[in-house]
């Protein structure tokens, strides 16, 4: 029992970063169909930033985080306007390929700034320790990282649902044609949303750098994961992604907890059932999206 | 009743104002499938007889050569962007490794064997991942690669697991050739079963059925109101593409007398993407140049620093990107389906 | 067997329906073709005019009804199948292979009616005869001077030609016209027409157009579809006269 409660919270949480991390990308997708392989980047970019801050800076973790995240999202905005938004008329493989490029030029240049040693996030003593729920403790990093997910979800669903740049969001995504005739700033929607995408990847890459260790080769390694996430949520579906992150986050929890030596077979054969299974995302049966 | 379709309706059809009413103008013609092999074999005769001492990285550079032509066929003859092509080199590698191990130490068996494999491979995955394309066929490629490496890193006593497979020794070479620890015979062995490879690869693309796969690469619709059957066609192609690099990594397997994990993992399979980019995808030559420029590259950066070498292969994967690429289309104009 | 199909009934559809989750795009739509008719398609923007060729051709799958095709049941078979079995159609947009020479994608069509993109080991220049036919179809559409020019960079109207030649290339028993004329200017259609004109005589051949001249001087019969569902079914005389037809068009 205590086994089963262990994987239902480090799965919970291990989604919950792999969710916060590929939301952007999955947005990206949908809205601008660029396929953005450099989006791993932008979660060690935030991880880095936040454990410069904390540790060489003695920042405090609260004011260190938010400050990492409009970096990275900085980041986004010039690396979008000035060089990716040429390439989204270009076929996918040419996408693919130089933004495969480019994560290989920024983990070089991390290499060169900060050295290939894994960088570690000072954490505040609130969090470091344990949280007494009654029935059982969690440790406090946990209890904050499924929060923050649940928080981005419905933030996310917020903003895409009621405010006026989510209709804008939805409109371009469904037609950009359309939506720019009717006076919406597509160009302004395209860049603030890769720009939020990559605040939200460093800001996974701040909450999961226990479970994935920021190192220069962090912007390429998990990169799988993330595009695993975003293939079976679907593109363009923050629910989809959610659904899809937990799910198989818990997954490949579970067979880490036991079933340990047949390593991530787990994941990837849960993949490609719900993948073959929903090509175009697991809640595509469902919304009229 | 037949339906009639005589000629004789030309006139009316052609009492319109054309440039020029002569005969048709020069029609496209492929060059002869012979050519780029025998180029590629004198090239590589005459760099073994050059650089004798460096006989291990040029094997490596033909065994390079042909799984990135064997990704070419899929990638850039029929249009299938995929990132789990190591899994088919590597399933060769093992059942070469293997075969040698357990059975017949003989390496033409167990190029055999590497190359059956392959196949097979191809052919029971590309059952599945042809029904898909786009973004969920690249992503069940990842899917497919991704769980042959854990059934192989599982079952440690067929495959050595992590720790790779190893204490196989090749026999000689049709008998007679040991393998030679200068690399001589390996190097020629490697040159020799590419360069007969390669020549079956440009005979397939040449061919009508070649023709059909690139058709299918270009508009699919198109083909399919032609009457093509598209899945079997691909699925035909996958296979063949699968035996080639089942050949490439059973060579591996020989050659190096290891196979680890690595020849079934991700980056390889990217970094084979990579090399068939910068040479050019769609020509089957490309591929041979890519992979050399590449490995040669590699091998004289990542002596100096693993990370630099990333800092150069990244800024060129993004300038050749950026760099229209007019030379592959216009060669095709040329043939549409065969080589300079 | 089809019920009460006369004997040289090359294309019969039966009761054809279509639905979208709530959309109803098709609605019971019946009609059938015989060899040497000349059916235009006609009917407001939006009525499911493409709709309905896509599931004669086998794009899309109707949600009832059946197509029978020179006595066989095609309902459930694919594109490829139906084109075996003598079906060809041509696309409202354009689908070329675009950087393939003009010649080269002849002869793929040629190559794919003889069966013999199956073969992996001649070279595909070596069929002469092919070739030859290749280079006639291209002579009979006026186009021999393109052979080597890459399908894209032909003018539009030349494509719309290629999109027909190839659908001919075929030799098919029923043809289906998409709009052949589509974004050609009317001036530049002499070709399009001629070659219309040119047709095998006992071909069937259903065309959707919006041109209504062209309908008339070329159509034996006229389908009207409205709102995925049949009009009016008839002569050109009938339909020019049917009050319904012109409400359609003009009214409401």
């Amino acid at each position: 029992m205590n086994t089963f409660f262990n994987i239902l919270i480090d799965g919970l949480a291990y989604g919950m970063v792999l969710f916060v991390i590929a939301v952007g990308l999955s947005v990206t997708l949908g809205l601008m169909r660029f396929v953005n392989l450099s989006h791993g980047a932008f979660a060690m970019v935030g991880g880095y930033c936040a454990a410069w801050l904390t540790r060489e800076m003695q920042w405090s973790f609260w004011l260190a985080v938010p400050l990492a995240i409009a970096t990275t999202a900085l980041l986004g905005a010039v690396l979008e306007s000035l060089v990716l938004r040429h390439l989204y008329r270009r076929k996918e493989l040419d996408q693919v390929l130089f933004t495969i490029g480019l994560s290989f030029v920024l983990i070089a240049a991390t290499n060169a700034i900060a050295g290939p040693q894994v960088q570690l996030i000072v954490l505040p003593p609130l969090l470091a320790g344990s949280v007494d729920l009654g029935f059982r403790t969690l440790p406090a990093q946990r209890l904050l990282v499924i929060g923050a997910g649940l928080a981005v979800a419905a933030a996310a669903a917020w903003t895409v649902t009621k405010t006026r740049f989510g209709i804008w969001l939805r409109a371009a995504v469904d037609h950009s044609g359309t939506a720019s005739t009717l006076g919406i700033p597509i160009r302004t929607v395209q860049c603030a949303s890769f720009a939020a995408g990559a605040a939200l990847a460093g800001f996974g890459g701040i909450l999961g750098a226990e479970l994935m260790p920021l190192e220069p080769y962090y912007a390429l390694k998990y990169l799988v994961l993330v595009l695993v996430v975003v293939a079976v949520g679907g593109m363009g579906s923050i629910a989809g992604s959610l659904a899809a992150a937990v799910l198989l986050g818990t997954i490949e929890t579970a067979s880490r907890y036991l079933a340990s030596d047949w390593g991530s077979l787990f994941f990837f054969v849960a993949m490609a059932v719900l993948l073959a299974w929903r090509p175009n995302g697991l809640l595509s049966g469902l919304a009229k999206r | 009743m037949t339906t009639h379709y005589a000629p004789s309706a030309a006139e009316a059809i052609t009492q319109v104002p054309t440039s020029s009413k002569s005969v048709a103008a020069e029609a496209p013609h492929c060059a002869p499938a012979w050519r780029a092999p025998f180029i590629v074999l004198v090239t590589g005769v005459i760099a073994c007889a050059i650089f004798p001492d460096q006989l291990g990285l040029i094997a490596r550079i033909f065994i390079a050569g042909l799984f990135v032509l064997s990704l070419d066929l899929v990638v850039g003859v029929a249009g299938l962007a995929t990132l789990g092509h190591a899994a088919l080199f590597g399933l060769g590698a093992y059942a070469a490794g293997i075969f040698a191990l357990h059975v017949h130490a003989d390496p033409l068996l167990g190029l055999a064997v590497g190359i059956l494999i392959g196949a097979i491979a191809a052919l029971a995955s590309g059952a599945f991942l042809l029904r898909y394309q786009g973004f969920t066929f690249l992503m069940l490629t990842v899917a497919v690669s991704q769980i042959v490496l854990n059934l192989v890193q599982k079952a440690r006593d067929w495959t050595g697991g992590d720790d790779g497979l190893s204490g196989y020794a090749m026999a000689p070479l049709l008998g007679r050739f040991a393998f030679d620890l200068e690399g001589k015979v390996a190097a020629v062995y490697a040159l020799v079963v590419l360069v007969v490879l390669l020549y079956m690869a440009q005979r397939l693309v040449h061919s009508p059925f070649g023709l059909a796969v690139r058709g299918i690469h270009e508009n699919r619709a198109r083909m399919a109101a032609l009457g093509t059957p598209v899945f079997r066609r691909l699925w035909l192609l996958y296979t063949v593409a699968g035996a080639l690099a089942g050949a490439a990594g059973a060579l591996s397997a020989q050659v190096n007398a290891v196979v680890g994990t690595d020849s079934l993992s991700f980056a390889l399979s990217a970094e084979a993407l990579v090399m068939l980019i910068l040479g050019g995808a769609g020509q089957l030559t490309g591929a041979l140049v890519g992979a050399t420029v590449f490995t040669l590259l590699h091998h004289t950066a990542a002596s100096i620093n693993p990370y630099h070498w990333l800092f150069v292969v990244g800024g060129l994967l993004m300038l050749v990107v950026l760099i229209p690429p007019v030379k592959a289309w216009a060669w095709m104009r040329r043939c549409a389906g065969g080589a300079r | 067997m089809n019920r009460d199909a006369l004997p040289d009934t090359l294309l019969d559809v039966q009761a054809l329906d279509k639905r979208f989750g709530g959309l109803h795009v098709t609605r019971n739509v019946s009609f059938h073709l015989r060899a040497g008719d000349r059916l235009a398609l006609i009917g407001p923007n939006g009525a499911g005019k493409t709709t309905l060729v896509n599931q004669i051709s086998g794009v899309l799958e109707p949600s009832a009804g059946e197509i029978w095709l020179r006595g066989e049941n095609v309902t459930r078979t694919s594109q490829a199948g139906r084109v075996r079995a003598g079906l060809a159609r041509t696309f409202q947009i354009t689908t070329l292979a675009p950087h393939f020479p003009v010649q080269r994608q002849i002869e793929l069509a040629l190559f794919e009616r003889e069966g013999l993109t199956g073969r992996l080991w001649r070279s595909m220049d070596s069929y002469p005869a092919l070739q030859a036919e290749a280079q006639e179809i291209l002579a009979r559409f006026g186009l021999q001077a393109h052979a080597a020019t890459p399908t894209e960079d032909l003018a539009y109207g030349e494509q719309r030609l290629i999109e027909m030649a190839l659908a001919l290339a075929l030799r098919p028993k029923v043809l289906l016209l998409d709009e052949p004329m589509a974004g050609v200017p009317k001036g530049d259609g002499a070709r399009l027409l001629a070659a219309l004109d040119a047709l095998p005589r006992d071909l069937a051949v259903l065309i959707i157009e919006h041109d209504m001249d062209l309908v008339f001087r070329f159509a034996t019969r006229i389908v009207v579809l409205a709102e995925g569902a049949v009009l009016a079914d008839g002569s050109p005389e009938e339909i020019r006269r049917d009050p319904r037809v012109r409400a359609a068009y003009l009214g409401v």
